[in-house]
């Protein structure tokens, strides 16, 4: 059972948690409490939580599995980061990654629109894989593309530097796998906080508006949905474009976090998003503020496990294995409901799929 | 077109339609008034659900044509459909499962209550009027129902014989002229077969709807239908006046054999 007040708080709860997050990481960052790994990992956490976020619009609002997130992170952070070379300082920090912001979130809302026309066509595994396979393709193309500039204007080549054919005064932008240098590293942890937030109240608001019912209707029963009158494609497209964008947004803060940016496998690769897909289900399919602890979690985790070197993988999988019981087997979660219900009477509840 | 026709809400004329070589519906047509409550009945496997899904657009038939209040519906999407006005049930039942029973409502609501998505995401403009809106409307038709006091559940929780009722206020919730109900009885017991009875008069009364039901339940098609036809291996075996053609020998043939 569940009602608008809940529904209320537990979105209440949700920001506030970030809130919370935020004030202990820059209390410890401010009084030099962190460790140095740590303090590497502030942005990282926030765009890694806006992934999962964002992925758990597709696969827990939507209900369609993707594997393709990596890829429109990819394109957020390589469209923002030749924004940021092109203006090359000439505007404020703060003025280039907002813009660079819109860039990165525009271009990967093309990129999901594009693919998601003929993918969402599909289902289940179908989609799965061939999400999967636009996620690499993306992250190929952009390995082989180079793009430089100079007074006549942008110039794009798929063989090499010198095709590019750039008079004296021109500048690479894109070296093919080497990727883009010299960016800003304008990113902080606050902007990523800032982003969060905004994701978070992208994402739930829209749960909680008529799009969103429809979105979730469709995912429940589409034969029924389109009895209705609910355009199944619409809503699907919908929350694939919204997610892919807010993907993007992920991705520029990744590229304004980094001096020199490349499109690997390790962070643009299908490893990538199924790592976040990995999030979205360990903290439970639907349940935002799940997907967001456990993407803190398995960021930090693997980190803090270094010192075990040869034992560390093997580790972090058993500790994948104790949170799919500890957040899904039915007697755990039963005996979770009787001891919330034990300390908190009437407060306790497990989060409903379409809540945050 | 003929004036004898624009009598008829309902002017569905010889569709068909065939699944590789097998004839599912044949020559099917079927005539009903406004406000009038109409059944289809038959033996397993006759053709009356895909009947239904040929009037919902699932399937367009070969040929024919379908006419809802005069406009031309044949070949048209689900979604158009709907949007003309042809609302259903589903024989097993299709509700949003993870959606609250009220939301389930709301969702069908989509149309009328309307803004746009922008407005959606930043619940700003026309959000607040139209939810509290949405709500109300919502609040209403589950109230008629009796469902009220269970708008904060899941639609999964629902007892059987309420996600039965909450499938037909769903259906109204979209406005139709139209309802087809798609075996509402199925799976119920006596006493709650005679209280969706009673909900199918009320929405016909209440609502001026005019229903077209598929039923094996005999007892429910001669209490509350006026006029039957029967379907048997795609054909139509007769048509009229529900004490007529239940006391027709064919039909009696049909489901009892020889």
């Amino acid at each position: 059972m569940k009602t608008g007040s809940k529904t209320l708080r537990s979105n209440i709860i949700t920001y506030g948690l970030v809130v919370v997050f935020y004030i202990v990481m820059q209390g410890l960052y401010m009084t030099d409490n962190l460790s140095s790994l740590m303090e590497g990992l502030m942005v990282p956490l926030c765009y890694y939580m806006i992934l999962a976020v964002s992925l758990n619009l597709v696969v827990g609002i939507s209900g369609e599995l993707s594997l393709g997130h990596a890829g429109f992170m990819c394109v957020g952070a390589f469209s923002s980061a030749v924004f940021a070379r092109l203006v090359d300082e000439k505007i404020p920090g703060m003025a280039e990654i907002i813009i660079a912001i819109l860039i990165g979130a525009a271009f990967a809302a093309i990129f999901g629109f594009l693919i998601g026309i003929p993918v969402l066509r599909l289902k289940g595994d179908y989609l799965a894989i061939v999400t999967l396979a636009f996620g690499e393709i993306i992250k190929n193309l952009i390995n082989a593309v180079y793009l430089g500039v100079d007074a006549n204007g942008l110039h794009v080549s798929l063989k090499d530097t010198k095709s590019l054919n750039l008079l004296e005064d021109g500048d690479i932008i894109i070296k093919g796998a080497q990727g883009i240098g010299k960016l800003p590293r304008n990113a902080t942890f606050t902007i990523g906080i800032i982003l969060l937030l905004i994701t978070l109240f992208i994402v739930i608001n829209l749960v909680n508006s008529r799009q969103g019912r429809a979105i979730m209707s469709i995912r429940d029963n589409r034969i029924a949905a389109e009895s209705i009158g609910l355009s199944v494609s619409k809503y699907k497209l919908t929350a694939f474009v919204i997610s892919a964008a807010l993907a993007g947004v992920a991705g520029v803060l990744y590229s304004h976090n980094l001096a020199n940016l490349q499109a690997t496998s390790k962070n643009f690769g299908y490893n990538q998003s199924i790592m976040i897909l990995v999030f979205v289900v360990l903290g439970g399919i639907g349940n935002i503020r799940g997907s967001m602890i456990a993407a803190v979690i398995l960021t930090i985790l693997p980190e803090k496990l270094r010192f075990l070197n040869d034992y560390r993988m093997l580790i972090y999988a058993i500790v994948l294995i104790a949170m799919m019981i500890l957040n899904s087997a039915p007697k755990v979660v039963a005996w979770r409901k009787v001891m919330a219900e034990k300390y908190f009477p009437h407060k306790g509840k497990i989060n409903e799929p379409g809540e945050a | 077109m003929s004036n004898t026709n624009e009598r008829y809400l309902l002017d569905v004329e010889k569709i068909s339609i065939a699944f590789g070589g097998l004839k599912a519906v044949d020559d099917f047509s079927i005539k009903i008034k406004k406000n009038e409550l109409y059944g289809l009945i038959g033996p397993n496997g006759a053709g009356k659900t895909t009947v239904f899904n040929l009037l919902t657009g699932v399937y367009h038939p070969d040929t024919g044509y379908i006419k809802l209040d005069g406009e031309d519906l044949t070949g048209k999407k689900t979604i158009e459909i709907n949007n003309a006005g042809i609302a259903r049930t589903f024989q097993n039942i299709r509700l949003f499962s993870n959606l609250s029973v009220a939301d389930n409502v709301k969702a069908a609501l989509h149309h009328k209550y309307s803004y746009s998505l922008l407005e959606g995401i930043l619940h700003l403009g026309k959000y607040g009027k139209v939810e509290k809106e949405t709500e109300e409307r919502a609040y209403e038709l589950l109230k008629v129902f009796e469902l009220d006091q269970y708008a904060e559940y899941k639609a999964s929780q629902l007892p059987y014989g309420k996600q039965r009722k909450l499938e037909i206020a769903r259906a109204l919730a979209t406005d139709p002229k139209l309802l087809l109900l798609d075996e509402p009885a199925a799976g119920m017991n006596p006493q709650e077969t005679k209280e969706l009875m009673d909900t199918i008069r009320f929405v016909r009364d209440n609502f001026d709807m005019t229903i077209l039901l598929i039923e094996h339940d005999m007892k429910l098609v001669s209490g509350i239908c006026e006029r039957l036809t029967v379907l048997n291996f795609g054909h139509m075996l007769c048509e009229g006046e529900t004490k007529t053609v239940l006391n027709n020998p064919e039909v009696i043939k049909a489901y009892l054999g020889d």
